[in-house]
């Protein structure tokens, strides 16, 4: 483990941003955190979660996957992309650290998508562990540790110090970048931020939210509960919570002319949405509560079915802040799983 | 660049052949620029089509695989893709990536067993390509009988193939319905359930079922009364697809995804999964 003075702080971005782009949470003027690119002046926001996670560092909202010249009766398709940039996303945490594993699992088994798996191989994932959960937290109930993320370097911010431990290769690269900045220390400090991390982690209102009702194979069990009608019932079918959400994967392909030819791109899309499912001869998923389900039991039992019993949710809570009619995947769990 | 193996990236393709079938479907040959199949692809498995600015959809390819110059789609005009192939003439160009899904088990399950394809309107082209694998390879299969019907003649799918290639092949027999008389049929009107019920087949046979959700489930409803096991009956699914490659999200059945883990399901499976299509 290695640390650096606060107050050297800035000197690593400024380390890092030589070779690399920089990327990390910053205040808005509206008092959210959003992911910038961190330039000198830009100051580090010690916000607990940003409105969108990071996951579009690798899954862009929206990405140009090529574009067509015609001329007549014949096309031709033209690569567009240019070579990814190398980046660093710092500040990530724990349970955004996860949802890279089970985006992961979607975009790297075969066949690998490669617009993916470019980003990813060019990133650095830095992340920070938390010291201040929020009412909203519950990456507890996946068995996500807050106080010690995963990513390629872990760090832990103290009052007086930023600590550093590289998790993978990658990670070991980052510290011989930032070498001269930082200086061995023992993990002191670091354990007991964690052990006084994980007390506040304890006493967490939703830190008893249990998913162990759910996982794969429990698709009969859950798909005709009468609750997905009540639970639905007033999801306006907005798509927030798809959106927020790191570990939402479903997108789009669309086509757009652009008056100079037509381009090919893709964007995230939602499975809350009525023409997510619609084709030309019907639509399998007609009402909000055949889409609100999808969600939900692609999350706590689809996924998990297709993935070693990993549950695609990581518990980070945009969803609970973010739906306007206050529904969310807790509730959907308490109530289903039978804490009603 | 480094080299990508690339699966949302299309070929290009050239329409070689329009032929008009029934009032709403077209049969389409396509092949490279240079003029040959653009992949190799097995029985049941699917292909997308692109015209760049109008969008992408999912086809079942109908020509089989012994066909080694050229592959086929039959489409029915309904959506805004197919309503543009419609209007297409020949040499016009479209992109094309694939092949997609699980095919038929016709080198497995299929070997050495009697043949039952039973096909409602456009649900031919699927099967087609099943048919005339079976066909080519006519030694590895025992009888095959195939039911197949539509709204009326004209209606009716690959009309001349049926008659002049499948109905004279030895060990073939096809049976033909419409749904309502029409001047100039002299076959079998009615519904395609209630027929393969008259028709009362053995269950020594693998039944595979195409066409409008309604006629696979009374179909099925059929085959069991006649005392098929539903691991003896294969079916293909359609649903809304994007990327091809269960990415995308949207064309799941439960944990199963059409594109990848289908489109070809034995109706047993189907059963583990919800009815959600």
């Amino acid at each position: 483990m290695r640390k650096c003075s606060i107050a050297k702080q800035d000197l690593i971005f400024l380390e890092i941003a030589k070779s690399k782009s920089l990327y990390m949470p910053v205040d808005t003027a509206e008092g959210k955190a959003k992911y910038q690119k961190w330039q000198p002046g830009k100051a580090y926001s010690n916000a607990l979660t940003t409105v969108k996670s990071p996951k579009e560092f690798f899954f862009p909202q929206t990405e140009e996957m090529m574009s067509f010249k015609t001329a007549g009766k014949t096309i031709e398709i033209v690569d567009t992309r240019s070579e990814t940039e190398d980046f660093v996303v710092f500040g990530v945490r724990a349970c955004d650290a996860k949802s890279f594993d089970i985006l992961d699992r979607v975009f790297l088994t075969d066949p690998v998508d490669s617009f993916y798996a470019a980003r990813r191989e060019h990133g650095v994932i830095v992340t920070m562990a938390c010291t201040r959960p929020s009412e909203t937290c519950f990456c507890g109930t996946f068995d996500i540790d807050a106080a010690d993320p995963a990513g390629d370097v872990t760090t832990w911010k103290t009052e007086d110090s930023l600590y550093f431990r590289a998790n993978t290769e990658k990670g070991e690269g980052f510290m011989a970048s930032i070498e001269s900045l930082t200086e061995e220390c023992d993990c002191t400090a670091v354990e007991a931020q964690q052990a006084k991390t994980r007390e506040i982690m304890k006493k967490l209102p939703l830190a008893n939210v249990k998913a162990d009702a759910f996982g794969g194979g429990k698709t009969k069990q859950y798909f005709d509960d009468p609750a997905w009608a009540s639970l639905s019932e007033s999801c306006l079918g907005c798509g927030t919570c798809t959106f927020v959400c790191p570990t939402c994967q479903c997108y789009d392909i669309k086509d757009f002319n652009t008056g100079r030819g037509v381009i090919r791109f893709r964007c995230w899309d939602s499975c809350m949405y009525s023409d997510f499912t619609l084709m030309a001869h019907g639509n399998n998923r007609n009402s909000q509560k055949e889409r609100f389900r999808q969600r939900f039991m692609h999350k706590l039992v689809y996924y998990p079915e297709n993935n070693d019993g990993i549950f695609g949710c990581v518990g980070c809570g945009r969803c609970l802040k973010g739906c306007p009619i206050s529904m969310n995947i807790v509730k959907v769990m308490k109530t289903l799983g039978g804490d009603k | 660049m480094t080299a990508r193996t690339e699966t949302l990236i299309p070929k290009i393709g050239v329409i070689t052949d329009v032929r008009q079938d029934t009032p709403d479907i077209k049969t389409f040959r396509v092949v490279t620029p240079d003029g040959v199949k653009a992949f190799d692809h097995r029985p049941g498995q699917c292909a997308m089509l692109s015209i760049p600015g109008v969008g992408e959809a999912m086809f079942s390819i109908t020509s089989s695989p012994t066909n080694t110059e050229y592959m086929e789609f039959s489409i029915k005009k309904c959506g805004c893709v197919t309503e543009w192939l419609h209007q297409a003439e020949v040499g016009q160009q479209i992109t094309i990536r694939g092949p997609y899904g699980n095919p038929f088990p016709v080198d497995d399950a299929f070997v050495g067993k009697n043949m039952l394809f039973i096909a409602g309107g456009v649900g031919l082209a699927p099967l087609r390509s099943v048919i005339n694998y079976c066909r080519h390879y006519r030694d590895r299969y025992g009888k095959i009988d195939i039911v197949y019907g539509s709204r009326s003649k004209d209606d009716l799918l690959d009309y001349k193939e049926i008659i002049e290639e499948w109905s004279t092949d030895a060990g073939v027999n096809v049976h033909l319905t419409i749904d309502r008389e029409q001047e100039g049929w002299d076959g079998h009107v009615g519904f395609v359930p209630n027929y393969v019920k008259e028709l009362g087949f053995d269950t020594d046979k693998v039944a595979v079922l195409c066409g409008p959700p309604i006629m696979i489930k009374f179909t099925l409803q059929g085959l069991i009364e006649l005392g098929f096991d539903k691991t003896q009956v294969y079916t293909t699914l359609e649903l809304r697809m994007k990327c091809g490659v269960g990415k995308c999200g949207r064309c799941n059945v439960g944990a199963k995804y059409v594109c990848k883990d289908g489109p070809v399901f034995r109706c047993d499976e189907l059963d583990e999964l919800p009815s959600e299509y």
